[in-house]
């Protein structure tokens, strides 16, 4: 009867289990058996069947109770940067290996069972952490310091990084949404090279309450599913004021974004940015975005040339600020207060040292190293300052061009999904490929990834669109549209047993 | 302006991190050729512009909000430190710092 559960979309499988054709201990079952039919892929770090069992009976008992809350007993898994009590938490890092938090994140608790003595949670049943890179550092998961992350579609191709396990989870449909975080582009890019839907929310919107810090003024959650209607459920649940807990969450209601899913899109200005249509996209990246902006043309949108002249600066200013945050975010890492400790040293700075060598794997230990001489004195203001600099004049621009349309698209990456082992040996190279999801993390807005085609060897390919401060509704109405006008979204991985 | 091996040793230093065997040198190689894609940003004019830390800042003035200082949360002593590597009496344990 429950066999294919795991072709539902979110909100079919939602409609099932509050109509009672499913109960979450069923839906529960479905996923975890297919779950570890695929653990070849190495999107899960860590599970416990009988917790989730018993937050799928949680969530059947507040079902039968005549509770309709469209998120109630649907599985989701979590990406291993949020700190969860139920699971050990990682962040990808022998650092933290075997870790477990005292509490819960706050998104993690809002789309769960809520905390204790506050609101219930949405009752999303947990089917456990996803794999991603090392405290979120990278673009292909290989930084992860457990296990190699494979691209469903191609398994000898990178998921795409950081939130990689996420993202090949969701596109393998071992789970019908998942939880991500995005720095630099950890959620478009991975959603786009797996071909699935992603959303990172203006900064600010969601709580950073319990999410392992990377780089504090760029760390945003935000949810990653196979369409931008299950995105739009996800991302009502997941933002909101979290004043007391995060110093930079923004005081923005929670929203609705499912109601605003059936706008027309007649007369909307979608800018295309010159920058990111260059001979540095591949051909066939390229032609899946053209045609998608064609859709967007039949749709009754119009196309709009602009430009963000920083676009190719946005790579040093982010690998400056995200490198500097994360030098200082990191220092918690000594050995003294949880986490790993070396097992010989000879005195406490020898211990700090051993440990931390130990602890963190090689792009970890660059950043760090990076951020340390940046922020060190006679070269904090001729770097780190600069970067923050010229991360107010490309927030600039994004405005400047606003004012000219509605909605930023573009490539999310300028190639397919790359080979394992490809890039792993020149870190300046993967850095370059993220030229196009860094400026809208700079300037902190909300951007997606939907799917729009496919192009070398059969990968998928992302069309990026970026959207004004706390426009959100209006971002995932776009790719809703688009979603109801193409059936790239609906493409699935033939998986191998 | 590369860096020398002197300027990894010191930043290793800064950073809390020991480096062994081939490290240094492949750090040194690594660390200058990201450097070299840092310097298209030095030559940027900047001059009257304010730096930006809180992205959202750039539709105005956000400023960072002061809890009162009242005890909110409830002693979880034990429960923070579950995971510590060695704990003694509700103490962190480290190596002898004075003598």
């Amino acid at each position: 009867m429950s066999t294919d559960l795991h072709d539902l979309t979110l909100v079919q499988l939602s409609a099932k289990l509050r109509s009672k054709d499913v109960s979450a201990v069923q839906a529960a079952t479905h996923f975890i058996a297919r779950r570890d039919a695929h653990a070849h892929l190495g999107a899960f770090l860590a599970t416990d069947d009988a917790t989730t069992l018993a937050q799928a009976h949680a969530a059947d008992a507040r079902l039968a109770a005549g509770e309709n809350a469209p998120l109630l007993g649907v599985p989701i898994a979590h990406k291993d940067i949020f700190v969860t009590q139920d699971f050990p938490t990682t962040a990808g890092s022998k650092m933290l290996s075997g870790y477990r938090s005292p509490f819960d994140a706050t998104v993690v608790a809002k789309l769960g069972f809520g905390v204790p003595g506050g609101v219930p949670g949405a009752g999303m049943v947990s089917l456990g952490k996803l794999n991603c890179d090392e405290f979120a550092m990278g673009s292909s998961n290989e930084n992860s310091a457990f296990a190699t992350v494979k691209n469903p579609w191609d398994t000898t191709r990178v998921p795409g990084g950081s939130s990689g396990g996420s993202a090949a989870a969701v596109a393998a449909r071992l789970t019908p949404a998942a939880t991500g975080t995005d720095t630099g582009g950890s959620i478009r890019q991975p959603a786009s090279f797996c071909g699935i839907t992603g959303i990172k929310p203006t900064y600010g919107r969601a709580s950073r309450y319990g999410m392992v810090a990377f780089a504090s003024s760029l760390d945003q959650a935000g949810p990653m599913a196979r369409t931008a209607e299950d995105c739009a459920l996800l991302l009502s649940a997941i933002c909101g004021p979290d004043l007391d807990r995060d110093s930079t969450s923004l005081d923005m209601p929670a929203e609705d974004f499912s109601r605003g899913l059936n706008q027309s899109l007649e007369g909307l200005r979608i800018g295309i940015p010159k920058e990111f249509f260059t001979d540095g996209v591949a051909p066939d990246v390229r032609a899946a975005v053209d045609a998608a902006l064609r859709e967007y043309q039949k749709l009754g949108a119009k196309l709009v040339d602009i430009s963000l002249p920083r676009t190719e600066l946005s790579i040093p200013v982010y690998y400056i600020i995200a490198p500097a945050e994360a030098s200082s975010n990191l220092s918690r890492f000594d050995g003294v207060k949880f986490g790993h400790r070396a097992s010989e040293y000879t005195d406490l700075l020898d211990m700090y040292k051993k440990t931390r060598a130990e602890g963190f794997g090689d792009e970890v230990k660059r950043r760090i190293m990076i951020g340390s001489y940046v922020l060190s004195h006679g070269y904090y203001d001729a770097y780190y300052i600069q970067a923050q600099k010229i991360r107010r004049m490309i927030a600039d621009d994004f405005q400047q061009a606003f004012t000219r349309c509605d909605v930023i698209a573009g490539p999310v990456a300028p190639t397919v999904a790359w080979k394992l082992g490809e890039k792993s040996a020149d870190p300046v190279a993967s850095y370059l490929a993220d030229i196009f999801t860094l400026p809208g993390s700079l300037a902190g807005l909300p951007g997606m990834s939907v799917p729009c085609g496919f192009g070398e060897g059969g990968m998928p390919v992302g069309l990026q669109l970026i959207g004004n401060y706390f426009k959100e509704g209006q971002l995932l109405n776009t790719a809703h549209q688009l979603q109801l006008a193409t059936d790239w979204h609906q493409r699935q991985p033939e998986l191998s047993p | 302006m590369a860096l020398t091996c002197e300027d990894i040793a010191r930043i290793a230093n800064l950073s809390r991190l020991e480096l062994t065997g081939e490290e240094p040198a492949r750090l040194l190689t690594q660390l200058n050729g990201f450097f070299n894609i840092v310097e298209q940003m030095r030559a940027v004019d900047t001059s009257g512009v304010k730096p930006l830390a809180h992205p959202v800042a750039v539709l105005g003035d956000i400023a960072l909000r002061l809890r009162d200082d009242q005890v909110s949360e409830p002693n979880q002593r034990e429960a923070n430190q579950r995971c510590a590597p060695s704990v003694k009496r509700g103490l962190f344990l480290v190596p002898k710092v004075i003598e």
